[in-house]
């Protein structure tokens, strides 16, 4: 029997073939707790009397749900972090170096087998690098920060084969929002999601970690892509540790397949107020739309803002546009394409690298009774700040149209 | 932490963390007390004034799916809230609230057969929920979370023990 890639990476590290249902203890290879998240970290790893952080380059803390910040409380618990990390000599990402999904592949911590941890839902992120990738909260990143390894319970596997070449006005972000849709919000809950199939592979690594990206918004523990020559490319320059090509065998047993066509998918939406009330764009035309959001560690990419440019290039938004780069690195490349430049004549609002309005903590907070359209990955009641809000979340493809018409729009393609 | 016995609480399918404690809260501080004021507060803006201690919540499919905010099951715990019994749990708040010391129970049979305001009584070694007159059972807590739940959460775990349950036996 073969492996799935959520067990051929737990084999490497045990040094047996891991059955589903069991708990293993794993040896952990990067870790990472931000603003939302590390304060309580901090307060878990003193209480439990822990002394020293196991390993200095693994641990990572980064400012980016509320940066710069926004009042007093916020500033407190972001000095907090800046005392720790320099108290124990690990690496903080300050205000304006981005989201910590972004910056961890930037900077080398991610790479195929690795097993990464981060004190946030989103951290199955990082499966598109082939990495077995999961979110946990506070108290158990205290217990990594102190000993370095961490129990989990080996996942059955779910695929989500995608083939076929997908329409011109139809992205990655279409693709998982309608597998979400078809899987349900808690449908693949305790498993991982391994993305395939000929489309996936011929995606950039922008498009696969935004499929990842929104794994855990059908319940998955982790979102898988196999590692590749686009994978290498990406990381080329950024890893000290030796790169390989890993993927789920043939004969892996998965616990159940969704074929997507990507040939017949058209634009999607995720409609008020959970991500798997999915329909398509075009039920929705001509829908007047109040704020629209591109960014996040979803949609803030070079790739994302490149297609945001194109289309809102020598013309104007009529909604109100905030767009924010997932990160420092990538709002250069931004800079000297000329992106960014096109983005602000265009009318958008363009922040600081970071979450931004996804998480309603600080600024692009709706107003009671408004619509948003956001590249985001989750439309909870009150996600951004506002409980009468509703959004809606899209491709920046459907986003960009949609700002520049002031309204619902199904996207040309590009 | 025998048998809880308490006052249900009842909530929907996909309560979010967002809903148990908006974001606009947890950024700001780490004071629980504080917090937990605001505990369910986007599906229920009452129920930390409704709410006495050992209250006994009971939801549908998918309870504390969203974020990882640890936030979300410390302000459970501290509004006075002794357990969680829903139909099934995302797997983060799942994890997490073992690490804050507050007890989770799957028992899917049990949510639809009770409503806010009946008294349930938790028994969490024998695996059984008695509502009214009918004894529920639900598939027994693993052994190692149960040391850590009976241990007082993680942080009190490691403290005691000095290291983690984990590494020292199999996991079972």
């Amino acid at each position: 029997m073969g492996l799935t890639l959520a067990e051929k990476i737990i084999s490497r590290k045990i040094g047996r073939d891991p059955s589903p249902g069991e708990i293993v203890v794993l040896p952990i290879d990067a870790a990472m707790a931000h603003d939302g998240t590390a304060p309580l970290m901090i307060k878990s790893f003193e209480d439990m009397g822990a002394k020293r952080v196991w390993d200095k380059k693994k641990a990572i803390f980064v400012i980016d749900h509320i940066s710069p910040s926004s009042n007093e409380g916020t500033s407190a618990l972001h000095k907090m972090m800046r005392d720790f990390a320099k108290k124990h000599g690990i690496t903080l990402y300050d205000v304006g170096e981005g989201i910590c999904h972004q910056i961890l592949p930037e900077k080398g911590y991610v790479f195929p087998g690795g097993v990464v941890v981060g004190a946030d839902s989103h951290t199955c992120t990082h499966g598109a690098f082939a990495a077995f990738a999961t979110g946990i909260g506070s108290t158990d990143m205290a217990a990594v920060f102190a000993s370095g390894r961490l129990w989990f319970k080996v996942p059955e596997s779910l695929k989500v084969n995608v083939t076929g070449k997908l329409k011109r006005n139809v992205t990655s972000k279409d693709a998982v929002i309608y597998a979400i849709g078809e899987v349900g919000a808690d449908g693949a809950t305790y498993k991982a999601v391994e993305f395939t199939g000929n489309t996936v592979k011929g995606m950039t690594m922008d498009s696969r970690m935004t499929m990842t990206n929104m794994a855990i918004e059908m319940g998955g523990k982790t979102g898988l892509i196999a590692s590749d020559s686009t994978t290498k490319e990406f990381l080329k320059g950024r890893i000290d540790v030796p790169f390989i090509e890993l993927s789920g065998d043939k004969d892996a047993r998965y616990s159940d397949v969704l074929e997507v066509d990507a040939t017949s998918l058209e634009p999607q939406l995720s409609c008020p107020h959970q991500v798997d009330n999915v329909k398509p764009v075009s039920e929705f035309e001509g829908k007047p739309v109040d704020q629209v959001f591109i960014g996040s560690c979803t949609n803030g990419r070079l790739e994302d803002l490149r297609i945001a440019a194109k289309i809102l290039k020598g013309k104007r938004v009529k909604a109100r546009t905030i767009v924010m780069p997932a990160s420092r690195e990538v709002m250069l490349d931004a800079l000297r394409e000329g992106v960014i430049e096109e983005l602000v004549k265009a009318g958008c609002a363009v922040g600081v690298p970071g979450c931004g309005p996804c998480v309603g903590g600080h600024h692009g907070v709706p107003s009671q009774g408004e619509i948003v359209i956001s590249t985001t990955n989750r439309n909870f009641k009150g996600r951004m700040g506002c409980a009468d809000a509703d959004i809606y979340l899209a491709s920046p493809l459907t986003a960009a149209h949609s700002a520049l018409n002031g309204m619902f729009t199904v996207p040309e393609g590009d | 932490m025998e048998v809880l016995k308490g006052r249900v609480w009842k909530f929907g399918d996909d309560i979010s963390t967002d809903l148990i404690i908006p974001g606009k809260y947890k950024f700001k501080t780490i004071d629980f007390n504080e917090l937990a004021k605001h505990a369910m507060e986007g599906a229920d803006p009452k129920f930390a004034s409704k709410v006495s201690k050992g209250g006994i919540i009971v939801a549908g499919e998918n309870f504390g799916c969203g974020s990882s905010r640890e936030q979300a099951p410390v302000v459970v715990k501290h509004a006075g809230v002794s357990a969680v019994v829903a139909k099934s749990f995302a797997r983060i708040f799942y994890r997490n609230s073992f690490n804050v010391g507050l007890p989770v129970v799957e028992c899917p049979e049990v949510v639809d057969r009770v409503k806010t305001g009946d008294i349930v009584e938790v028994s969490l070694r024998e695996g059984k929920i008695k509502a009214g007159n009918k004894i529920y059972s639900f598939k027994p807590i693993p052994t190692f979370l149960m040391t850590i739940l009976e241990d007082g959460g993680l942080v009190d775990h490691y403290r005691k023990r000095g290291g983690f349950v984990w590494e020292r036996e199999p996991t079972k």
